[in-house]
Order: C-alpha cells, then sequence, then structure tokens
C-alpha cells in the first residue's frame, strides 16, 4: 500500500487533491445515503402495500372489542298464565373507582345516605380487585324505592356513584313452587367448566335447580352483541355495530298455581309432599313437598347464616320429598296387587279370604296381623280394599310370590324413576330376589313376601311415582310419562306445545278388573266399611281412594300402637292416594303426610281437600 | 452604563447586518422549516388536538432557530480555533455528568441551576468539530496514526454516553466521527478493515450492554415473541405504519394513537402516526425531503474552501441521515429500540436545538465559502 503513496516525508498538503477526494466522498456518502433511505422507503412500501391487509385488520382487531350483551331470560308461568318466575327491574348503586377521589371516604359518607353493611363494604372490594378501574363497581344491590329516591336528592355530592337498573329473577310465589320452578344462581367455577362461553358470554346467572335447570336451554335466549371501539385500557369508546339480544322462550307449565296452593295449604303447615297428575295425559298439576323455602334468597347468593339454617333445619326444606323422598307405600299398594291377582288369574272378584287377625306361615312361627283385632272375617277383594285387610293380601303376595309381583308392579312404574322432566328424581325401590341377593348377598325370605302384600318391608317409593302408579290405574292402564312443561312460546311466534310426551298402552287385559278395584277403592271413601268414609262423606262426586300407613315403629308385641305415646318424629307416615271422579278421573293425586300417624286420618283429608279445590266451582279452565 | 450602550450597540448592528445580508442558504433553510412545520402538524394529531404539546414544541424549535442564526454569522476560522477548547469542556461536562448527573435510570442531565441539560447533546457537535480539527492540518487521506489518535477522540465522549446509558445519543456522536474520517478519504479497504474490526468486536460489546439494551437487540430479533412485553411497541408501530396503506387514514384519524394502543407517540414514535395518517405517499414526501437536506448540505460542505469546513459540514449533513435511518428502521421493525427521534419531527427540544445549531453552523460554512481561512 505505502508504494501507491507518496512517501511519508514528502507528504505535502494537496488542495485541489484534497478537494477532490472530498468531492468524490461526498457523492459516494450521498449515494450510499440515497440507497439506504430508498430501502427505508421499499420497507414502508412493504409494510404500508403489500401487507397492507394483515395491519389493518391487526389494527382493527386492536382498538374493536366485542361486547356480549345478555338477553332477558324466559319467563316461567303456570298453564292459567300467572307468572311463576318473573324478571323485575331494580336498581344497584355503583361505584367508578377513577371518578372518585377518595373511595373509602365515600363509602362512609354513603351510609349516612343509604344502609350499607360491612358484607357489602366487604363484596365491593372483592369485585373491585377483579375490575379495571374504569368499571363501574355494585356497592349495595336491590335498592329500595326510598333508598334511590333518597340517593338522587344528593347525587350531587357524589360524582362516580350512579344508579344503575338491571333486571333481576324474581320468584312472585315463594316457597310455594321453589321445589318446582327452582331458582337461578350466580355462574360458579364449576358452571363455567361444563359450559359453552360462547353461548354464556356476557351471563352471570344460570339455572340451578328445577325448571330453570331442566329448560335451562330454552330459558336463555340468544345472546347480542356489541362491537364497541375501544382504547388500549380496554375502555368503551363508543358503539359501532349492535346485534340486539333475543329473549328466552316463555315456559308454560302445567302447574295450576291456585291448585298448588290449595295443596300446600291442605297440609296445615305438616312435613310431606303431594303429586296431583291428570291421569289423562301425564300433567303433573301440582307438586308440593314441604317445608319450602324462598329461593329468592338464592338468586344473587345466599348468606352463609341462610343456607346453614336452611341446612340445619329440622325438616330439611331444602330436600324434596316429592322427587326425593323414600316412603313404604303401605296399603297404598293393596289396589295395584289387587288388579295383579285378577289379571294373573289368582283371584276372581268373588274369591274370598278369611281375615282371623292372625297371619302364619306354613312352619314359620311369625305372625303378621290385620290392623283390626280379632280380623274382619270372610272377605272378597272388594272389602279387602274398602277395610284395608292384610290377611287378604299376605295371602296374595305368597301366592303371587316375590317374582310375579315385582314384575307385576314394575308396570306401574315402581322401581324406576318415572321420567318427570324435573332433575334429581330417585328411582324408589322395588325389590326381587335378584336385587337382594346382590345388594344384601342374602337368600330371599318367604316372609318378605308376605310383608310386600302390604306396601312394607324394603319396597320403597317416591311420591311422584306413586301418583304415576295411580294416574296409570285411574286411565286404565295406559301410563303418561308424568310432565311439567305445556308450551314453551318465544316472544314473537305463537306458543309452540311441548313434544308428546311418551305413553305406553294398556297391560290390562281386562276391563272388568280395573272395575273390581275401582269399586272398592270408591268404597274406601263412600261404603259403610270404608276405612276413610268419614272424608268421603258429603262430596258431590265420588272419590276412589286408598290410604296407607308406612312404619316407623315397629311393633314388638301385640300391644296397640299409640300414638300419643310415640314421640312426632318417630310416628308413621301417613299416605293417601286417590283419583275422582272415579267414573272419568281428571285428577289423580298422591300425598304423605309425615310423621301424620294414620293414613285414613290424616292423610286423607289433605286429599280431600286437593280434589275439592280442583274439581269443585269454581272449575278450573282446562287447556 | 458603557457596557449595556455598547451591547445595545452590538445587538442592532448585527440585526441591521442580518436584514441586509441575511446569507442563508434559503433551499436548506426552507426544506427544514418544512421539516418543522410538518412535525408541529403531527404532534397536533398524534397529542389528540392537545395545544400545550404543540406551543412547548414551537417554543423550542423558535429556541433552535434563534441558535441557528446566531451560528450562521459566526465564522467557521473562530469556531474552527475554539474547537479544542469546546471540545474539551464537553469531556469535562460529560465527566461531571458521570459523577453528579441526574435523571430517572439513566444520568444524563446536568443541573446548572438555572437549567437543566444534556451535556451529551453538546458532544453531538464538538465531536465532529474536534476530529475535523485534528485532521485539517494533516496530508489526508489520514495515516494508521492519525487514525488511531482520532479514534481515541471519539472513544472517549462516546463511551462516556454510552455509559450513561444513552445507546442511541452515543451511536449517533460516534458516527459522526466516523464520518468525518470517511469523508477525510480513509481508503475503501481500509474502510472495509475498520467496519470488519467493529463487527468482530460486537459480541464483546454484548457483554458490556445493559440489560434492557440487550432486551431491545433480543425483541428486534423476534418482537412476536413477547407481543405484551418488551415486543409491544415494535408491534404496535408495526401496525400503525402498515394500516396506514397507500393514503392513510387521514389527517387527524390515528386510531394507534388516539387510542393510546402505539408508546411514545408524540416522541420516539411520532413518525409511525405520520405514516398512519398520511400513507406511503407521505413517507415518501418526508424522505424525499429528508434527502434533499443532506443532499444540500454536502453540496454545501464540497463548495468549502477549507479542509475544517468541509469536513464538519459533510458530517453534519451525513450524521443527519442516521437520526432517520435508525428512527425509520425502528419503526419498521427494521431496526432495534434505540431512543433516536425523527430529526425535527419528534417532540422534544433537546435534540431539535442541536440539531438546528448543527445546522447554523453549515449555514455559516456556506456564508463564508468564498472566504479562505488562513492556517491556523
Amino acid at each position: 500500500m505505502l508504494r501507491s503513496r507518496p512517501a511519508l516525508s514528502r507528504r505535502i498538503k494537496d488542495g485541489a487533491h484534497e478537494t477532490l477526494l472530498f468531492r468524490r466522498r461526498a457523492l459516494a456518502g450521498f449515494t450510499i445515503i440515497a440507497c439506504c433511505l430508498a430501502v427505508l422507503l421499499g420497507r414502508f412500501f412493504q409494510l404500508q402495500v403489500l401487507r397492507h391487509d394483515e395491519f389493518n385488520a391487526r389494527s382493527d382487531a386492536n382498538r374493536i372489542k366485542i361486547r356480549p350483551l345478555p338477553p332477558a331470560r324466559g319467563l316461567i308461568y303456570d298453564r292459567n298464565g300467572v307468572v311463576l318466575a318473573d324478571n323485575v327491574p331494580q336498581y344497584r348503586l355503583e361505584l367508578t373507582p377513577e371518578q372518585v377521589d377518595d373511595v373509602d371516604a365515600t363509602l362512609q359518607r354513603l351510609r349516612a345516605v343509604l344502609s350499607l353493611s360491612d358484607e357489602d363494604i366487604e363484596r365491593f372490594r372483592e369485585l373491585r380487585r377483579l375490575k379495571r378501574n374504569f368499571d363501574g363497581v355494585p356497592v349495595r344491590l336491590q335498592l329500595s324505592e326510598t333508598e334511590v329516591a333518597s340517593f338522587a336528592v344528593q347525587r350531587h355530592l357524589f360524582p362516580g356513584v350512579e344508579i344503575v337498573p338491571y333486571l333481576t329473577r324474581s320468584y312472585p310465589h315463594r316457597e310455594l313452587l321453589a321445589h318446582v320452578v327452582g331458582y337461578v344462581g350466580r355462574i360458579d367455577e364449576g358452571d363455567r367448566e361444563r359450559l359453552d362461553p360462547a353461548r354464556y358470554a356476557g351471563f352471570s346467572h344460570i339455572g340451578k335447580t328445577g325448571i330453570e335447570r331442566q329448560y335451562e336451554d330454552v330459558l336463555l335466549g340468544q345472546p347480542g352483541y356489541e362491537q364497541v371501539e375501544t382504547d388500549a385500557q380496554g375502555r368503551a369508546l363508543r358503539v359501532l355495530h349492535r346485534v340486539p339480544p333475543r329473549q328466552g322462550s316463555h315456559v308454560r307449565l302445567t302447574i295450576d298455581a291456585r291448585l298448588q296452593e290449595a295443596t300446600a295449604k291442605a297440609f296445615d303447615g305438616r312435613p310431606g309432599a303431594a303429586v296431583a297428575i291428570d291421569p289423562r295425559n301425564g300433567e303433573v298439576l301440582a307438586l308440593v313437598s314441604l317445608p319450602g323455602f324462598d329461593p329468592n334468597l338464592f338468586i344473587n347468593g345466599i348468606s352463609r347464616k341462610q343456607y346453614a339454617a336452611l341446612l340445619n333445619a329440622v325438616y330439611r326444606p331444602l330436600f324434596n320429598r316429592a322427587l326425593q323422598g323414600g316412603y313404604e307405600p303401605g296399603s297404598t299398594a293393596k289396589p295395584f296387587l289387587g288388579l295383579a291377582g285378577l289379571e294373573l288369574g289368582l283371584r276372581t272378584a268373588n274369591s274370598t279370604v278369611v281375615s282371623t287377625g292372625q297371619f302364619r306361615l306354613e312352619g314359620a312361627s311369625h305372625v303378621w296381623r290385620d290392623w283390626k283385632r280379632g280380623g274382619h272375617g270372610r272377605v272378597n277383594l272388594h272389602e279387602a280394599i274398602a277395610q284395608s285387610v292384610n290377611s287378604y293380601f299376605y295371602q296374595l303376595a305368597v301366592d303371587l310370590g316375590i317374582d310375579r309381583l315385582a314384575d307385576y308392579m314394575s308396570r306401574f312404574g315402581f322401581g324406576r324413576p318415572t321420567g318427570i322432566d324435573l332433575q334429581g328424581e330417585a328411582s324408589g325401590l322395588l325389590p326381587s330376589r335378584e336385587w337382594k341377593l346382590r345388594v344384601h348377598q342374602k337368600p330371599w325370605y318367604p316372609g318378605e313376601t308376605v310383608i310386600a302384600g302390604i306396601g312394607q318391608g324394603y319396597w320403597i317409593v317416591t311420591p311422584v311415582q306413586l301418583a304415576s302408579a295411580l294416574a296409570t290405574l285411574a286411565s286404565d292402564g295406559v301410563r303418561h310419562v308424568p310432565h311439567l312443561l305445556l308450551s314453551t312460546q318465544t316472544a314473537r311466534d305463537a306458543p309452540r306445545p311441548a313434544a308428546i310426551h311418551a305413553s305406553t298402552p294398556s297391560f290390562v287385559r281386562d276391563r272388568a278388573n280395573l272395575v273390581t278395584v275401582r269399586d272398592g277403592m270408591v268404597a274406601v271413601m263412600h261404603g259403610p266399611t270404608g276405612t276413610a268414609r268419614a272424608v268421603g262423606a258429603g262430596s258431590t262426586y265420588r272419590i276412589a281412594g286408598k290410604s296407607g300407613t308406612a312404619q316407623r315403629y315397629t311393633r314388638k308385641d301385640a300391644s296397640e300402637y299409640d300414638e300419643k305415646r310415640v314421640a312426632e318424629h318417630l310416628r308413621h307416615q301417613a299416605l293417601f292416594v286417590a283419583y275422582a271422579p272415579a267414573e272419568a278421573p281428571r285428577l289423580a293425586v298422591a300425598l304423605v303426610v309425615e310423621h301424620g300417624s294414620s293414613g285414613s286420618k290424616a292423610a286423607a283429608p289433605v286429599a280431600r281437600a286437593i280434589l275439592d279445590a280442583y274439581l269443585l266451582p269454581p272449575p278450573a279452565p282446562m287447556p | 452604563m458603557i457596557l449595556s450602550e455598547r451591547i445595545a450597540y452590538e445587538v442592532r448592528r448585527f440585526f441591521a447586518r442580518l436584514l441586509k445580508r441575511p446569507r442563508l442558504d434559503l433551499p436548506l433553510l426552507g426544506g427544514l422549516l418544512a421539516l418543522c412545520l410538518i412535525g408541529l402538524a403531527v404532534l397536533y394529531s398524534a397529542g389528540g388536538g392537545s395545544t400545550t404539546q404543540v406551543l412547548n414544541q414551537s417554543a423550542r424549535l423558535a429556541l433552535g432557530f434563534a441558535v441557528f442564526v446566531l451560528l450562521s454569522r459566526v465564522p467557521p476560522a473562530i469556531l474552527r480555533d475554539w474547537t479544542p477548547w469546546f471540545y474539551a469542556g464537553t469531556v469535562a461536562l460529560l465527566v461531571a455528568v458521570a459523577l453528579f448527573g441526574e435523571g430517572r435510570g439513566a444520568h444524563r442531565w446536568l443541573d446548572l441551576g438555572v437549567l437543566r441539560f444534556q451535556p451529551s447533546e453538546l458532544a453531538k457537535l464538538a465531536l465532529p468539530m474536534m476530529v475535523a480539527w485534528q485532521l485539517h492540518a494533516r496530508v489526508l487521506p489520514p495515516t494508521w496514526s492519525t487514525l488511531a489518535m482520532s479514534a481515541v477522540l471519539i472513544a472517549v465522549p462516546a463511551l462516556l454516553i454510552a455509559e450513561q446509558p444513552d445507546l442511541g445519543t452515543a451511536l449517533l456522536v460516534a458516527i459522526s466521527g466516523a464520518f468525518v474520517i470517511f469523508l477525510a478519504g480513509l481508503s475503501w479497504p481500509r474502510i472495509g478493515l475498520v467496519v470488519g474490526a467493529a463487527a468482530a468486536a460486537a459480541p464483546i460489546g454484548w457483554q458490556f450492554m445493559h440489560e434492557y439494551q440487550r432486551n431491545r437487540v433480543r425483541m428486534f430479533l423476534d418482537p412476536e415473541a413477547d407481543p405484551l412485553g418488551n415486543g409491544w411497541n415494535i408491534i404496535q408501530a408495526k401496525i400503525a405504519v402498515g394500516s396506514g396503506g397507500f393514503a392513510g387514514k387521514g389527517y387527524g384519524m390515528s386510531t394507534q394513537a388516539k387510542l393510546d394502543f402505539l408508546p411514545e407517540h408524540t416522541t420516539d414514535f411520532i413518525f409511525a402516526v405520520f405514516s398512519e395518517e398520511f400513507g406511503v405517499i407521505g413517507v415518501a414526501v418526508v424522505i424525499a425531503l429528508y434527502i434533499f437536506i443532506i443532499g444540500r448540505g454536502l453540496m454545501i460542505a464540497a463548495d468549502a474552501r477549507d479542509t475544517y469546513s468541509r469536513l464538519l459540514a459533510g458530517s453534519i449533513a451525513m450524521t443527519f441521515f442516521v437520526y432517520v435511518m435508525v428512527n425509520g428502521g425502528m419503526i419498521t421493525g427494521l431496526m432495534p429500540v434505540v431512543g433516536v427521534p425523527m430529526p425535527l419531527i419528534s417532540y422534544g427540544g433537546t435534540s431539535a436545538v442541536s440539531l438546528l445549531a448543527g445546522f447554523g453552523v453549515l449555514q455559516s460554512i456556506h456564508a463564508h465559502r468564498r472566504h479562505a481561512l488562513t492556517p491556523s
């Protein structure tokens, strides 16, 4: 390199050369710069023109957020249009932290205007952590009108605090229909896991129990959405596009609120359950489980204290006895067994049995008793039902054998869920040889067949099951699946009837057998020897009924069962089944009065009250 | 009394001369004014219609143009003679900043009681002046030993600034010195050698980088890997630029800035807002304006009579390019995020004043192009 240059000692400044050198360099520099800036411009071109669509989409995605709009929930009506579950406007107080200088001081000042519990404030702090600073945080829900008015007057003193209207579910009949309609509650973690997030976008509540749960999909509705322009913090600035939500369908139930109320009233405060079914189609007109509870408590979260009180209450109000309560059918099983004897050719209407008050099996020492000392004498099926003669049915059960007995009873739906459209139905228990071996690892003993003849032993029914079986008997052996849904109706369209419910054709071979059994049941109410003749007296229509008493208290000896000596919760369960009018049944009722001692004394009047309420004027309008 | 009369007399004379013979290069002045006006207009939009920022920036630009006019009256010979002192003073101030400086995270500011300023801004002018001063008397192209001396002169302030830490300014300062050497005619093979050595030294430089600087390099390499953390700025800037399209969303319609998605949208990222609102057409116009200013600066340099003026003027013009390239590269994801503003468009006073001061020197060189300097 040195060779190409003048020797160091000879180097002197050469102005012209340096000027030339500089100009060449400046030109080279400018060329490089121009090239670089051209590359930069090319990059802009690449982003802005070639990849414009991609970035434009991302820019829109940045600024446009989708905000879900939850629809109003469908309402629930009874068969006559009485509202059972309503959406009512409510007011809540919201505070926007961003707009409030001193949140704590503001909360303290608010206490002077309306009542704020420590619980409210605690919940406020919890919610505040979950929300963004510019979101309104609820301070109080369900403001009373007075509170709304007194706050409105002082509004100017509370910047950043405002009253927000909202819709909340309301159950105007409170405990009356808690076990039917159920309730909605806040969506919790468990719900979130199983829900489709798209369908539930923006929802805060979901049906938790009862019809609210069963027909959640119908009641829910279609959420709408808003496209809103937001800033980087997610604050909504304006609405670009709006698709309104569609309200959920209204649901009309088969329940008759008036009958439901009469039924509950007939229990006169005693715990128990009743189910009333129209035997012609399986429509459930009343379904009562007592005591009930106020479902409104659960909508926005029940307090721990209230919940504990409900859980620990002595008669367990949260427990749906009509669906889940298991009771021995007792003597209410007799008409069904009587029909089995006739249909299977083991008895005729005139076959008789002599009741001596005691019944023995050959080779066994155990004695089974009639309820009447000394027995009823010689009785046929008619009298055996009317007087509830145990011996007749002990012998019948033995002649049937447990296998045939269980098989025939299952035709009435005993031993399995009825399929009613409510969740959590228990299946009851219809014992059999096979069942006992499987569950108890023991053979079936003949004595167990004997007590099955009077509906005791392992046999367990639920009230809805018993009502359904009775309705089957009342409708000449045609079994309709009991159901609560009458029709659904969207906000715009005409009502749409519920899908036709499954029914099985009659299994009864000879209608005369049904008449024999029915006449026996009519004699219970109206015959000279009927066990419930006192209750049937004075009725303008004819009732077919049968009482039952399930034992809680086992007699160890021949001593009389003395109701007054036994603590209430150890008394027998009183059952009653009845349908009317006997000739053309329109209502079949099964009910249990817990600890009611005797079916004919405690339960029969309740059944009469229910039938009167439905069949006597004013007659309920039929669809 | 006599002193104040004297000052008043001098000021009157200065303005009289200025008006009589402005001796300003009007194309250059026009280009600069056009850029400043574009900058103020974008600032008004990017700042969401805030007039305070626009007024602030106008005041700073006015101050910058005052310095610009003042310096344009100072003959290059005087600048040259004072260069070593200016350089020494600047280095001393940088040392002072290293010892007593203040600022959040980085020590850049020096509080002189009456005013706070960043001595690193002085270095942007002092360094090319010093290297030009060092080379002007020597036979060019420079020899290795001269080059070694220049390297030391560049390295001292550059490292002091990088240590603050202010990588962007350090880069600008070092490059302004390197441009002087380039313009002095350093042979291409030697340039290749130096650039190659610098590239080889890069991994060593990595060792000395602060973690936040390393993160900037990392996220430059893959911004989408951390879209809400370090990569956010780059992604949002690219979205702003790309969504602008061919003709832009229109003045005042930048959603990326209006809705706050783009951080620093009035300072380092303001050109992304401009790109979003005016599209590739607007970008082409501004880049053409920058090329025009740089080209005009280089012409002034080529016309200068003496080596010092030539080298200094050339370096100032070429350094202007580095701002544009680094900032433009940053918002389009071509280069890492380095805190370099878009010259005369970004909001921020110090860089605007020092840039205009540099162009004041250019104007002075232009004004005195017919006066051959006496060798110092």
